[in-house]
């Protein structure tokens, strides 16, 4: 099912020859109404008429997170004031939060493009939608909202928390789809099993949207084997609209990432290039092409993904991305080699005996130490499993990073535990 | 007549086999045998004790990662080529040895051998077959 058939079906061609038109259009409202950028432009001797095809894309300057904290709180709205109708704001991790403006149009065509999503997986007008994300300042819960009632289905503005009330709306109104974290699903699951709920036979959810927190694969699985439902990945982010700016179809095998209103790259981070052959991994860099209050040119999300070649079997002809595997800001490079301690984690979670804590030791002759637990129940007393769980690890993390690290095996609670974000990262080099 | 062992995973930290040893001397642990098996990044600590069900709790409650296993304890003529006898019965009989390790009492005349092989029972039936004098438990416990 598509909610649009003509754009999420456009022939490649057609679709980049309205992505230029749109580029066009976007780089010469920039340009002319927002100083931030016309200054950029000016520095770099760019016009806006250099800008004639997809490739000329390059050379555009980069919009970083700092640029939107430097033009705090309207510095880059290229409508009048009274054009605006809406605020969001997102938290960074750092500093002051990113004030984000929406038009009227912006917010139509955020609530469109998440119709589109959700007709993706397989929603319709009879579909009821429990919204448990927090309504506010933050995009998550509104651009859905707005989506859902674009599709006609009945939303049920929950919000977050109050597990025993969200368990009786779901039980009084037969909540077919959820919109949850993926935490606050896992925990629901155990409140359920305490009060004597069965999610699969008592309830009649179908499906969940699950995000705005990093999960795995393992915790997709889980939450769909817990409730008996489809989880579909999704992508989103407040400086581009919010939530459905990529999102999976039936397949669930990568997020369509709507090219109509985004034109994507992928780069590497350290030469800024853009990666050499599609499929590779790098940082995705999005310029909105459908945004009239505030145009974002080349914006780096510091995200880390790479776009899936080839066509989906569901005929949409937006490319997809993967999974998101870490930031890009964490990012080291050992004997020429990018690496994101996030590759190296994904590899240690998958195997079973070692536990979920570890540390990455780069020292001056450019190596690479991997130092990991080992769980209490491995351990056999046979040196041979030891030395087996070690050449595993070695060699399932030199396919991943190209690089053979030295792999140590630590007696369990023997790393630092932190609280928070973790310092994974050791770098021995830069002292 | 299999003997336990306690194996202990040690990573290569200074002082680290210090602190074991230390916390089974507090607890007046007897250590009748000791092996370490080592790579450059960690090793295992093998020990035949006087109390090895007590052993494992007490170090365990100070977060050694502790295992128990089962072995062979054999008695051995403390004379050339006595061992040697022993791995050619276990070689006839197509058994692989995982590890071995020895120690010779104070006054006899006999060694001490420690030895595990992939399959304990038919390396037993072999040994004692061969005429080998097999340890119990509490006859190693107490050397």
């Amino acid at each position: 099912m598509f909610w649009n058939k003509e754009i999420e079906t456009l022939s490649r061609k057609k679709l980049e020859e309205l992505q230029i038109d749109r580029l066009k259009k976007t780089v010469k409202k920039v340009y002319d109404k927002v100083p931030f950028y016309k200054n950029k432009f000016m520095e770099t001797g760019i016009k806006p008429q250099d800008i004639q095809s997809l490739k000329d894309v390059t050379k555009l300057p980069f919009t970083t997170n700092d640029d939107l904290r430097a033009n705090f709180p309207d510095g880059l709205v290229a409508v009048p004031k009274g054009q605006i109708i809406r605020l969001h704001t997102s938290s960074g991790t750092t500093g002051k939060p990113k004030a984000l403006f929406f038009s009227k149009k912006d917010v139509d065509v955020a609530a469109d493009q998440m119709a589109r999503c959700l007709i993706m997986s397989g929603m319709t007008s009879e579909d009821i939608l429990q919204n448990m994300m927090t309504y506010g300042l933050f995009t998550g819960a509104l651009v859905m909202h707005y989506g859902a009632e674009k599709v006609g289905c009945l939303v049920i503005p929950a919000g977050p928390g109050n597990s025993e009330r969200q368990i009786s709306l779901m039980q009084d109104f037969g909540t077919t789809t959820l919109h949850i974290t993926p935490s606050y699903a896992l925990y629901l699951a155990d409140i359920m099993e305490s009060m004597g709920i069965d999610p699969i036979k008592d309830l009649k959810l179908k499906r969940a949207f699950v995000g705005s927190e990093p999960y795995t694969e393992e915790t997709r699985k889980k939450i769909e084997a817990l409730y008996d439902i489809d989880v579909y990945n999704s992508y989103g982010l407040s400086e581009m609209n919010g939530p459905g700016v990529g999102f999976e179809c039936g397949e669930k095998h990568g997020m369509h990432l709507w090219e109509d209103n985004y034109l994507v790259e992928i780069i590497d981070p350290q030469t800024l290039l853009p990666v050499k052959e599609e499929g590779q991994v790098g940082e995705l860099v999005l310029t909105s092409l459908n945004r009239e209050a505030m145009p974002l040119l080349r914006y780096r999300t510091r995200d880390i993904t790479s776009i899936i070649p080839g066509k989906c079997p569901c005929g949409r002809t937006h490319r997809r991305i993967n999974r998101i595997t870490g930031r890009s800001d964490d990012m080291f490079i050992i004997r020429g080699v990018n690496v994101f301690p996030q590759q190296i984690e994904r590899i240690l979670m998958s195997t079973q005996r070692v536990g979920k804590n570890y540390q990455i030791v780069l020292d001056a002759l450019d190596d690479i130490t991997v130092r990991v637990e080992i769980s209490k129940d491995m351990f056999d007393g046979n040196m041979e499993h030891l030395v087996d769980l070690q050449k595993e690890i070695t060699g399932k993390l030199k396919a991943e990073i190209l690089v053979t690290p030295k792999v140590e095996l630590l007696e369990p609670g023997s790393l630092p535990s932190f609280e928070g974000k973790a310092k994974r990262v050791i770098d021995k080099r830069k002292l | 007549m299999k003997v336990k062992q306690i194996s202990i995973f040690l990573e290569n930290k200074k002082g680290r086999l210090y602190e074991a040893l230390q916390v089974l001397g507090e607890a007046n642990i007897n250590i009748r045998a000791l092996s370490i098996a080592d790579t450059a990044e960690y090793g295992i600590l093998r020990l035949i004790v006087s109390e090895p069900d007590r052993a494992k709790k007490v170090l365990q409650k100070v977060n050694f990662v502790v295992q128990e296993n089962d072995v062979i304890a054999i008695c051995v003529s403390d004379q050339p080529g006595g061992l040697s006898h022993v791995l050619n019965i276990l070689q006839q009989a197509e058994m692989n040895v995982e590890y071995v390790y020895a120690f010779v009492q104070k006054k006899g005349e006999k060694a001490v051998v420690v030895l595990r092989t992939e399959k304990l029972e038919p390396a037993i039936k072999a040994l004692e077959k061969a005429g080998i004098q097999i340890l119990k438990e509490k006859e190693v416990y107490c050397i």
